[in-house]
């Protein structure tokens, strides 16, 4: 049951996964429902926060001073975890990862496992890799379980299956669970889930969880969930292996006030999740006796020494931003080839693969900065874009055609007179474009011809793409400068 | 009031009536307009693409340029968002390299005084009646930049219901980007055709004749689009529709519509 | 050869420099908070909002005096005709009425499968959310004998009920070591077209006996 995992390295580009994603009507239709009805939820429920914006500058200075002494709270965190009889474990890579994960399930003994959805393990690509070592990891969040047996890939961080709609998860259970029968209403699936999952709660001995907070001053792990599947990972088993983002350590207890408040009014516009689950190493006689932490960088130290994209990591993964784009809107998660899509993934994944991946992704935004609206913690993701741009571009070198073209520009803007220039240029250089109009005046008095200009149904090259939906009206004959001279110096003018 | 216009490069260029629209309403509420002749572009095309260092020296020239001015007048919320979200820090950068120490501190003071032109309207002069007269149905779409860039608001729609005449009709996807955003427009062609495919069927659905807004940007997707279709929809910046009055739409009467084969 | 830690703290400090706890302690003491922590309704408010909030997740909400909660317990569970609950240790004799109860006896996940109904109290509500919070005490159990059985019947006091989120964090830092579960009515997801469903793992059915104990 392994499926081919989203992989930036070697993902189409953006615009190329976009096209064909573009196609798929039914695809683009369930996406725009389920973010419609998250974002108007979210939209009421922060509506009734009067102190929604105290909030969120709170959870910005929270998690970007946790950043800023990442450090000292990591240490802080292995030191208590560990002393609450659990067990810390650090991984440079995904590689470093998987390994350390494999040889944990492998000293229990059993060969498979029950796993909490984790963009983390997805991230890591943990589930192939076990599979490769003989163990076999068994979804149980019921969107997870959907795209693990329909053998698909997540789209969303917080609801990964809402590309698909209740007809085609009816299929694939009918299929994957043998019920011939099954019915079609969100009851009958989510009953069928129950049933297959219940026997496996109670009898796989290791979980596989990733965490939502790190609480660096008690040891303590925070999961928040909808249906329950997390409480059975994280109390049932003997043993819970954790795989975790460093960046995920909040300092304090008291930190949680206002990030437990953002994160489930942005994720799924709910007051509070079903349930959150807070516990502090292990309790005898109380959940998993063996308790593993899996420290993860895997890129994310990168991100923070760059100044400005280290906000990413203030992320708590509310998927608010995914919801709000525009663009995610249109294609969905797939086009972003990363777990991480839209524009969180648009920042995010880049710099994870330390720029040397998923360049089209900077670009996969209109900048129109209903993601920085709406994130809880306030993190400036246009800016980012742009200043990924820019790396990428110094990448590309100075000798890109498109860079020689702005390079012109740019200099066309430093004089006056070379502006003007261009801009008589660009009239010229259009013109053998523009559909002449075959002007049939029946009257017209005086009417500046500049008023009327012709269009343009078709771009050469890099501009081609404006063309195929859209005209373009050819340039007027005049510029308003030359407007505002020739006024002036008629007199007409009182400056 | 003393206002220097900042027109903007691609107003300059594409858009010469929307700058005269702008004078024209400036004139008609009794300000003086200049235009200093050295003006070009504000930068954004090259910042927002990832040219950084090509949009750094067009900020020195743009402060030389506009700072003796009492007001400044843009005619384009983008450009605006552009210079608030980004010059304080393009000047902290320029003065680190050493280039101009002074130009953090003088871009400080200039930037309280530089106004998207419905702002200067509403915001600065506090006016929302400009004396305007255009009979039509006409829907507005609020640009990114102007809605969370700049926080336009109600400002233009106050502006737009005080002009005599004209009959408002709102867009159902008032917040959603129309799917311009500059380059994007071209790099991602197919998902900004996609984005803009929502917009013009909701303009269609007001039963507008005309679109307006306070960015030609926009504008200009929108027309592009309801054009190809021949929708017969046309666009408007603001500017244009606040400096039309009864003896324009007197002399219009008299002018038959050319016919255009 | 350095250690994974190692590296990645090597990391972490050439990213950003490195920190020290003092730094870090005076730094944190200047993040704002100016969020609501106070209540802003009067007790009776306060207590119709948990109320309320309970029932738009579709539990059956019971307000009695203390000397009428076994009475209660014993209607309750008639109704729906549960013979026998799982109680953990340290609950009222007296509101145990009219069924078998059954302390926990640390079975196995295996053995509670046999269980339809498990009775506690809680550490406390939040109103403006509809959250009840239990944690590893007497008369809550561990977490996984409200987990099990589909049938959760919660007991607790008015004057254990806050009016916001801030206010429990509060309250629950001096047990923030122990256990702890929020549930904000039963087990749902909406992850097939964001309809709602209650109940795919934890408890689908949740009723909560709420005890007068103040003066409302
Ligand atoms: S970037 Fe902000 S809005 Fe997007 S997922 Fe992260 S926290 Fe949520």
């Amino acid at each position: 049951m392994s499926r081919v995992p989203l992989d930036p390295r070697t993902a189409p580009s953006f615009q190329t996964a976009a096209k064909v994603l573009l196609g798929d009507a039914q695809l683009r239709k369930n996406v725009r429902h389920a973010t419609d009805v998250i974002q108007n939820k979210r939209r009421r429920l922060v509506e009734e926060k009067h102190d929604w914006q105290q909030m969120r500058e709170s959870g910005r200075q929270i998690r970007a001073h946790a950043l800023q002494h990442l450090d000292i709270y990591l240490a802080e965190f292995e030191r208590n975890f560990t002393a609450a009889g659990g067990h810390i474990h650090w991984a440079r890579d995904a590689a470093e990862a998987q390994r350390i994960v494999i040889d944990l399930v492998k000293q229990t003994g059993t060969s498979e496992v029950i796993k909490i959805k984790s963009m983390t393990t997805e991230e890591i690509q943990l589930n192939n890799a076990l599979e490769a070592a003989g163990v076999h990891a068994f979804e149980t969040d019921l969107a997870e379980l959907i795209i693990q047996l329909g053998e698909d890939q997540p789209s969303h961080i917080v609801v990964p299956a809402l590309h698909k709609n209740r007809s085609q998860v009816r299929e694939i259970f009918r299929k994957k669970m043998n019920l011939p029968n099954l019915g079609e209403t969100p009851q009958d699936l989510a009953e069928a889930a129950r049933q297959f999952l219940r026997e496996k709660f109670l009898r796989v001995p290791v979980a596989i969880s990733g965490a939502n907070f790190l609480i660096a001053e008690t040891g303590g792990v925070c999961i928040v969930e909808s249906e329950g599947n997390g409480r059975m990972c994280l109390t049932l088993p003997e043993t819970l292996i954790s795989v975790v983002g460093i960046e995920k350590v909040l300092p304090s207890w008291q930190d949680l006030e206002p990030l437990i408040q953002l994160l489930p009014r942005s994720a799924t516009g709910e007051r509070m999740n079903p349930y959150n689950s807070l516990w502090t190493g292990v309790h005898p006689g109380d959940g998993p006796t063996n308790m593993h932490i899996v420290l993860l960088d895997n890129g994310r130290t990168d991100v923070l020494a760059d100044h400005e994209g280290r906000q990413t990591l203030q992320c708590i993964r509310c998927g608010a931003c995914q919801n709000a784009c525009p663009v995610y809107r249109q294609t969905g998660g797939h086009a972003y080839g990363s777990v991480y899509a839209g524009p969180i993934g648009a920042i995010l994944t880049p710099q994870l693969m330390h720029m040397e991946h998923s360049q089209s992704l900077p670009y996969a935004s209109s900048l129109c900065g209903a993601c920085y609206e709406v994130c809880p913690v306030k993190i400036n993701i246009p800016e980012v874009l742009i200043h990924l741009r820019n790396k990428v571009v110094e990448q590309n070198g100075w000798y890109a055609p498109e860079s020689l073209a702005m390079k012109a520009v740019a200099q066309a803007f430093l004089s006056e007179k070379r502006f003007r220039a261009a801009q008589r240029l660009g009239r010229i250089a259009e013109s053998p474009l523009v559909k002449k109009r075959k002007q049939n005046k029946l009257q017209v008095l005086g009417q500046e011809e500049a008023q009327t200009p012709g269009w343009i149904g078709w771009l050469p090259g890099l501009l081609g793409g404006w063309t195929d939906t859209r005209d373009l009206q050819a340039m007027p004959k005049e510029t308003f400068r030359d407007w505002w001279e020739k006024r002036n110096e008629k007199g007409s003018n009182r400056t | 009031m003393n206002v220097a216009l900042f027109i903007t490069c691609y107003n300059d260029t594409l858009f010469p009536s929307t700058g005269k629209a702008v004078v024209q309403v400036l004139e008609r509420l009794g300000h003086t307009v200049t235009f200093p002749a050295g003006q070009t572009c504000c930068g954004q095309m090259h910042w927002n693409t990832g040219y950084q260092i090509e949009a750094l020296p067009l900020l020195p020239r743009f402060v030389a340029q506009f700072e003796h001015a009492e007001a400044v007048v843009v005619p384009s919320s983008s450009c605006v968002a552009m210079m608030r979200d980004h010059y304080p820090m393009m000047a902290e950068r320029i003065a680190a390299e050493g280039e101009d120490k002074t130009l953090p501190e003088r871009v400080a003071k200039l930037l309280p005084r530089i106004w998207e032109f419905s702002e200067f309207l509403t915001k600065k002069l506090g006016i929302t009646d400009v004396g305007a007269y255009y009979p039509h149905r006409v829907t507005y779409h609020a640009s990114c930049h102007g809605l969370r860039g700049l926080g336009l608001g109600d400002g233009p729609l106050s502006l737009l219901k005080s002009v005599r005449g004209l009959e408002l009709v709102e867009i159902s996807n008032l917040e959603q980007c129309c799917g311009f955003g500059g380059t994007f427009a071209i790099k991602n062609a197919e998902v900004s055709s996609a984005m803009l495919a929502e917009k013009t069927q909701a303009v269609l659905n007001t039963g507008a004749e005309q679109c307006t807004a306070c960015d030609n940007s926009c504008l200009m997707h929108i027309e592009g689009a309801l054009h190809r279709q021949r929708t017969g929809v046309g666009t408007k910046h603001i500017a244009e529709i606040l400096a039309h009055t009864e003896a324009d739409a007197a002399a219009e009467a008299n002018n038959p519509v050319e016919v255009t084969v | 050869m350095s250690t994974a830690r190692d590296v990645i703290f090597q990391r972490i400090a050439k990213a950003k420099g490195a920190s020290t706890p003092e730094a870090a302690h005076i730094a944190y003491a200047t993040i704002e908070r100016n969020y609501q922590s106070a209540p802003s309704l009067d007790r009776a408010p306060i207590i119709h909002l948990l109320e309320d909030r309970l029932r738009e997740y579709d539990a059956h909400v019971y307000r009695v005096t203390e000397s009428n909660v076994g009475e209660q317990v014993k209607q309750i569970l008639a109704a729906r005709n549960i013979q026998r609950v799982l109680v953990p240790d340290g609950l009222p004799e007296s509101w145990l009425q009219g069924a078998i109860f059954e302390i926990d006896n640390q079975q196995s996940a295996l053995g509670l499968n046999d269980y339809t109904a498990v009775l506690t109290t809680a550490t406390l509500a939040i109103a403006e959310t509809g959250t009840i919070v239990l944690q590893n005490a007497p008369g809550q159990g561990r977490r996984a004998i409200t987990l099990i059985p589909d049938y959760h019947l919660c007991i607790l006091r008015t004057t254990q009920v806050v009016e916001t989120v801030v206010e429990a964090m509060r309250l629950l830092e001096p047990t923030k070591h122990l256990p702890t579960t929020f549930f904000s009515g039963p087990s749902a997801t909406a992850d097939i077209e964001m309809t709602r469903i209650k109940g795919v793992h934890g408890p689908r059915f949740v009723d909560v006996i709420l005890v007068t104990d103040e003066i409302l």
